[in-house]
């Protein structure tokens, strides 16, 4: 599912430099990344959504070079493959609830927002508790809630690979349960891959292996 | 296309407050112009249109524009009188027909303006309700000073005293609303009319009272007179202040009538000849009177005007400029204030283009809503533009 090979990345002009020799998470495996702060995890998951680009190696996610994509290659393959629950979620706030869940449909013209997209953003809604709270505004949810409302807009697209970087940072431990079960019911519930990075040992059984970003040279 | 401006329609919402003042900002700075030019236009042709039908004005001589916006447009500012008698030597050389003007006083601020009949006929103005002027008392009101004053036939309308101090002066006279103008969309619409000898009854030229009594008991407060011996009870002398149709025959006039006072006279020659005859009589420049064409004043009064419309042209696009520019860097502030909002939506999957097609669907919802406000600030401009004309345009 997903494989990396001599890995290298620096952002120019910082000290900061990543090197994974060899990496690979079979498809529907659920992975944690924990390590040290700065040491690059976040730039992994940023390279294998094609966010950022390597300065040498392979990355390979469904047997497709994402190193080879040109901009926007990457940028429709990671609309259509890839979920991604951020470090810092960003729900917008002039959106509701529901227009943030269905808002990578409104700026990517891939994708198409119709009756069937949004009967399935409702569903979902549901599935975390937010049925009732579709109609409101970002302010007025809970921290728990609007993570739970960021899964959901990760999960709209169904995507076959979920990144999650530190997406229970900010919250109590109750809800960093119910987000960690939720998106490993998700991937479940699909057959998706999931590498989501954390600092939370507690939450480490969730997952099928935990990858130390110790053993990769930062 | 439609997500755009959906989503540049949310936002808007959201930030209501600053995108009305952007709208408002916006949407002031076009309509101030194309407003200013509607009212110079609309100014311009009631102005012209108004001089136009004046073929010529006999006033004293001094400012011809005071004249012409005195006899025209019965504004505040008040020329030099002339006598009856001018009007009365127009006529005489049968050169043009001459109608009088007396437009000194005003009445609840609307002008008080003194005619004869002929008047009426020249300017076409005819009563929507009520009757024409009749009798020595009688007015007929313009259609909006009918409006303003709340006035309808058979109403009374109580004139200004000229001064609350001084006793001889000019006292109140109790006027009779006998008809209400049609509308004529002229400064007729705004004035109050009536005859000449009733504006000279207010002037205090002419009065009615009761009788004189001869003989008599004395009182104290009888003043012999013993060149007639006629002695005045002047606590029985009352004049009257209201005209009826008991009193009207007591109502009479001191000294000579060629001599009362008028503003103008508006002099209607049948032709070019006559019009030139005419104008060349009062060339003598030692002539107290003087022959003015309403068109080339009010042509060289909207010369100002315009010059004065040019300057304040230049000026708002200097500030149209000053204000487009801020309105440039507020967006541009306003999009480095939304870069966390313009991150998470690249890691979205939104291309850099479609984040300009963002931004620009919120400037184009900008520029509809500025031009919405823009065309019914213009409509209400429109439909006051009468309104606006007389308050900012004739002086």
């Amino acid at each position: 599912m997903i494989r990396i090979d001599d890995l290298a990345f620096s952002y120019p002009g910082s000290g900061f430099s990543l090197r994974v020799p060899d990496f690979a998470v079979s498809r529907g495996e659920k992975v944690a990344i924990i390590g040290a702060s700065g040491t690059g995890k976040t730039t992994l998951l940023k390279l294998i959504a094609g966010i950022v680009t390597s300065q040498h190696g392979a990355i390979e996610v469904d047997d497709r070079a994402i190193h080879r994509m040109s901009d926007s290659e990457r940028r429709n393959f990671r609309i259509s493959r890839i979920g991604f629950v951020f470090q810092e979620l960003e729900l917008l706030d002039y959106l509701n609830v529901f227009d943030n869940i269905v808002h990578t449909y409104r700026i990517n013209h891939i994708l198409t927002l119709d009756a069937e997209v949004r009967r399935r953003a409702r569903a979902l809604a549901e599935d975390v508790g937010l049925g009732g709270k579709l109609g409101r505004m970002p302010r007025d949810l809970s921290q728990g809630e609007r993570q739970r409302a960021a899964v959901c807009r990760a999960l709209l697209t169904e995507p076959g690979l979920l990144l999650a970087d530190e997406a229970t940072g900010n919250l109590d431990p109750a809800n960093k349960l119910r987000i960690v079960d939720l998106l490993v019911r998700a991937a479940d519930r699909r057959g998706a891959t999931l590498i989501a990075v954390t600092h939370d040992h507690e939450l480490l059984p969730h997952f099928d292996r935990v990858v130390d970003f110790a053993q990769f040279h930062a | 296309m439609r997500h755009d401006f959906y989503l540049a329609w949310r936002y808007l919402r959201h930030h209501r407050t600053r995108s009305l003042i952007l709208i408002a900002s916006l949407g002031l700075l076009i309509t101030l112009p194309l407003a200013l030019h509607r009212i110079l236009d609309a100014g311009e042709a009631l102005m012209t249109a108004r001089a136009k039908s004046t073929p010529l004005l006999v006033g004293a001589r001094g400012s011809a524009l005071d004249l012409t916006l005195s006899a025209l447009y019965f504004n505040a500012a008040h020329p030099p009188m002339i006598r009856m008698a001018d009007a009365e030597q127009v006529a005489a050389t049968g050169w043009a027909e001459a109608l009088p003007i007396y437009s000194r006083f005003r009445v609840r601020g609307q002008p008080l303006v003194g005619v004869t009949l002929d008047y009426f006929d020249f300017r076409q103005l005819k009563p929507v309700a009520g009757a024409p002027l009749a009798m020595l008392g009688d007015c007929v009101l313009g259609f909006e000073a009918a409006a303003k004053l709340g006035l309808k036939p058979g109403d009374p309308l109580l004139t200004t005293p000229e001064n609350l101090f001084d006793l001889a002066g000019i006292y109140p006279l109790k006027l009779h609303v006998a008809g209400i103008l049609g509308r004529s969309h002229t400064p007729d619409d705004e004035a109050v009319f009536l005859d000449l000898q009733t504006a000279w009854v207010i002037e205090g030229l002419g009065h009615g009272h009761t009788a004189v009594t001869e003989g008599g008991g004395m009182t104290p407060r009888i003043a012999a007179v013993p060149a007639t011996n006629i002695q005045v009870d002047q606590t029985k002398l009352l004049t009257y202040t209201e005209i009826t149709p008991e009193n009207v025959g007591s109502f009479h006039f001191h000294g000579d009538p060629a001599t009362y006072p008028i503003t103008a006279v508006i002099a209607v020659p049948p032709d070019q000849r006559a019009t030139t005859l005419l104008r060349g009589r009062y060339l003598a420049p030692l002539n107290s009177v003087q022959i003015v064409d309403p068109a080339a004043t009010t042509q060289s009064l909207l010369q100002n005007i315009f010059r004065v419309g040019a300057l304040f042209d230049g000026v708002l696009l200097l500030v149209g400029i000053a204000t487009l520019l801020i309105v440039a860097l507020v967006f541009a502030l306003s999009l480095r204030l939304r870069q966390r909002e313009i991150d998470t939506i690249v890691l979205l999957g939104c291309s850099r283009l479609t984040v300009l097609r963002l931004a620009a669907a919120e400037l184009v919802l900008i520029a509809i809503a500025s031009s919405g406000l823009c065309l019914l600030l213009l409509a209400l401009v429109r439909h006051q533009s009468t309104e606006l004309v007389r308050h900012f345009v004739i002086p």
